[in-house]
């Protein structure tokens, strides 16, 4: 019987230091791998965390890791060719078959961003199957931008405005994400969906603003993070109600999400 | 094959030295001031007068327990440092408890917890029958004070023990051989129908109450009271909750293991994120997330039983004498009232 908890070996490939505290790692791995999913990641005797996959491709896939505590001080005293423990992939995943050939508004606060960039890694890669895309991205200020390739390449082709808390710059305008909800054209949009990721009070302010605006709430998709210690079930410490966030989690329609009171 | 015996203690005796020989032989024991569960020898070790303070869930869901061993690179999975079959001598609370415990470690999320299931499975029931209720039992009010999943049930007593066996399974076959002979009797294990306390789980019904109970002002009153030590989960049949830890075994040495350990829902740290944000902050928080769990969530997620089987541990266990019973009874006037639209008390 395969132990479900039973980490294996995979190889860093590339460190990417996108701010002074978030750095990419493209790890060797050919799971295949759901839009939203996540990983536990660990290093032996120092401990283990769930991380979103940031991105995927041939053979490998991407954290986008906040270093904040043990494992994540020891994931960044990392190099290259260094072996990463992982068990996975757990969670829920966007609906991604839903939002082909629809718009889709990707609203993001920071760290965020990281769940949402391989979705729109994909779209941006198969235009044919995306509708419009409108993607709006907060960080506190120019050093915490993340993704600066990924952020300049969007511009392209989707609707993007991205914004700082407090300040202005190049290519950046100054305030939060709520702000520029409004200037989304949802009157003009027959079927559509909504992306919310980002810390608790941001999710809970930009839903807000969106209904406002005259969203319907089951269009709305947000991604939850809470303590996890096992992410399969059994830990108990994701539970909100009778829902576990590792197991139906941790996309959740905002119909479904706003009933979760912890 | 369902056959009963009346024996002496001796005979009692003589059949756990046999059965020792193969099984480890686990049940209620004097600890210090406490009374755990652990290895006995005889009946005169088995402490079946008196409620045991803790669960018999240490005996194959360790308080601590090594999962994965590391060295370099490698990471191996911990074998089980005793093979044999374990005979565990419970209560009928404790039978359903583990039916709770295997609910969420086999069967929530679809798989098994492989290290739950591969001690849990050498485990074999003798139920200890209750004479009658203790002072905290609401087993009546959860129906949990019957069960018949066991290989044989026993009444211990001054003038002997009476012994029933039930089923068909190698073990059953084995207490056959041993007491084929011995004086056959009528006995069949008796449960209580009636305790002291009794406990009326709040009838929800509509989801749409949630928030109102959320919101409660009793909750704010446990904030002061409740100093959040967890012992109430600590004694708990049904609490399931761990952390996992990684240890190294010297500054220097490569080698270290992951263990995992029980958690407790009611700790300040059980649901603190990283950046130091509690979902859960306060003590009053923790208290209705414990409730609710015990009488509404698990029943919600899993559609048969609640998870509180009656026990009633936690209020013998409880430093602030805060009484789980009176919590569930207290809340479900509440939620009667929040039903009139009345305000809360
Ligand atoms: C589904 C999911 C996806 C995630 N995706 C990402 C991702 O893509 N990128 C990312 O960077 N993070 C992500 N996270 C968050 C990440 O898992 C945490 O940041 C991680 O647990 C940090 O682990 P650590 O060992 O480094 O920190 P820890 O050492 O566990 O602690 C981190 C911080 O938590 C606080 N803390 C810990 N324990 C306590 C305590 N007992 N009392 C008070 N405060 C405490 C402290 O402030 C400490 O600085 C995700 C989480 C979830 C649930
Ligand atoms: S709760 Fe019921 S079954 Fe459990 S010890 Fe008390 S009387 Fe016995
Ligand atoms: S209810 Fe009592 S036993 Fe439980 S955590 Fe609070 S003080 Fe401790
Ligand atoms: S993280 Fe352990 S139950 Fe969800």
């Amino acid at each position: 019987m395969k132990n479900i908890t039973l980490p294996s070996p995979h190889k860093i490939l590339r460190i990417v230091h996108e701010t002074k505290a978030e750095y990419t790692f493209r790890v060797k791995c050919d799971d295949a791998v759901n839009h939203g999913q996540f990983y536990v990641l660990s290093i032996p005797k120092i401990g283990e965390a769930p991380i979103s996959v940031s991105a995927q491709g041939e053979g490998y896939v991407e954290f986008t890791i906040r270093k904040v505590g043990k494992l994540t001080d020891g994931i960044f005293g990392m190099e290259e060719g260094d072996t990463l423990f992982m068990r996975g992939p757990y969670g829920n995943a966007f609906p991604v078959e839903d939002f082909k050939k629809k718009p889709l508004v990707v609203i993001a606060g920071g760290t965020g961003m990281a769940p949402v960039r391989s979705m729109l890694q994909y779209f941006y890669a198969h235009p044919e199957e995306a509708g419009e895309v409108y993607l709006i991205v907060g960080f506190k200020d120019r050093d915490a931008v993340l993704f600066e390739e990924d952020l300049a390449r969007f511009r392209e082709k989707f609707h993007t405005v991205y914004c700082l808390d407090n300040m202005e710059a190049e290519g950046f305008s100054k305030g939060f994400v709520t702000g520029y909800v409004k200037e989304v054209p949802f009157g003009t949009f027959e079927d559509y969906n909504v992306v919310i990721v980002g810390p608790p009070a941001m999710i809970n302010f930009t839903a807000k603003e969106c209904v406002k605006n005259g969203v319907t709430e089951d269009k709305i998709w947000v991604s939850f993070e809470r303590k996890m210690s096992c992410s399969v079930g059994k830990c108990g410490h994701c539970r909100i109600n009778e829902t576990y966030v590792c197991l139906e989690g941790p996309v959740f329609n905002y119909t479904k999400a706003k009933e979760l009171l912890d | 094959m369902r056959v009963s015996y009346g024996i002496s203690t001796e005979k009692m005796n003589g059949l756990l030295e046999e059965l020792g020989k193969t099984y480890r032989i686990c049940g209620p024991r004097r600890v210090g001031k406490y009374i755990r569960y652990g290895d006995i020898q005889s009946v005169e070790e088995l402490v079946y007068q008196e409620k045991s303070h803790f669960s018999p869930k240490e005996v194959f869901y360790p308080i601590v327990q090594t999962l994965l061993y590391f060295s370099e690179n490698q990471v191996r999975e911990s074998e089980m440092e005793d093979e044999r079959e374990v005979i565990l001598f419970l209560r009928p609370c404790d039978i359903n408890g583990i039916r709770r415990l295997d609910t969420l470690f086999l069967r929530n999320g679809g798989k098994a917890d492989n290290f739950y299931q591969r001690r849990r499975e050498k485990v074999k029931f003798f139920l200890l029958e209750c004479a009658e209720s203790f002072e905290t039992c609401f087993c009546v009010s959860m129906g949990s004070n019957r069960t018949d999943d066991y290989e044989a049930a026993f009444r211990f007593g001054e003038e002997g023990v009476k012994a029933q066996i039930h089923g068909e399974s190698a073990l059953c076959g084995r207490l056959e051989g041993f007491l084929a002979g011995e004086k056959e009797c009528a006995f069949a294990p008796e449960f209580v129908t009636e305790n002291k306390k009794t406990v009326a789980a709040p009838d929800i019904g509509h989801r749409s109450l949630l928030p109102g109970i959320h919101d409660l002002p009793m909750w704010r009153e446990f904030d002061d009271h409740c100093i959040g030590c967890g012992g109430c989960n600590t004694v708990c049949i049904t609490c399931s909750c761990f952390d996992t830890t990684d240890v190294i075994y010297h500054e220097t040495s490569r080698d270290g293991e992951r263990r995992r350990a029980w958690s407790s829902c009611m700790l300040d740290s059980y649901s603190t994120m990283a950046g130091g944000h509690n979902v859960r902050a306060k003590a009053g928080d923790r208290m209705r997330f414990k409730v609710m769990h015990k009488i509404y969530d698990f029943k919600v997620r899993f559609g048969e039983e609640h998870m509180c089987v009656g026990c009633g541990r936690c209020d013998m266990r409880c430093p602030k004498e805060i009484h789980f019973s009176e919590t569930v009874d207290r809340l479900a006037h509440e939620v009667e009232r929040l039903k009139r639209g009345e305000e809360s008390l």
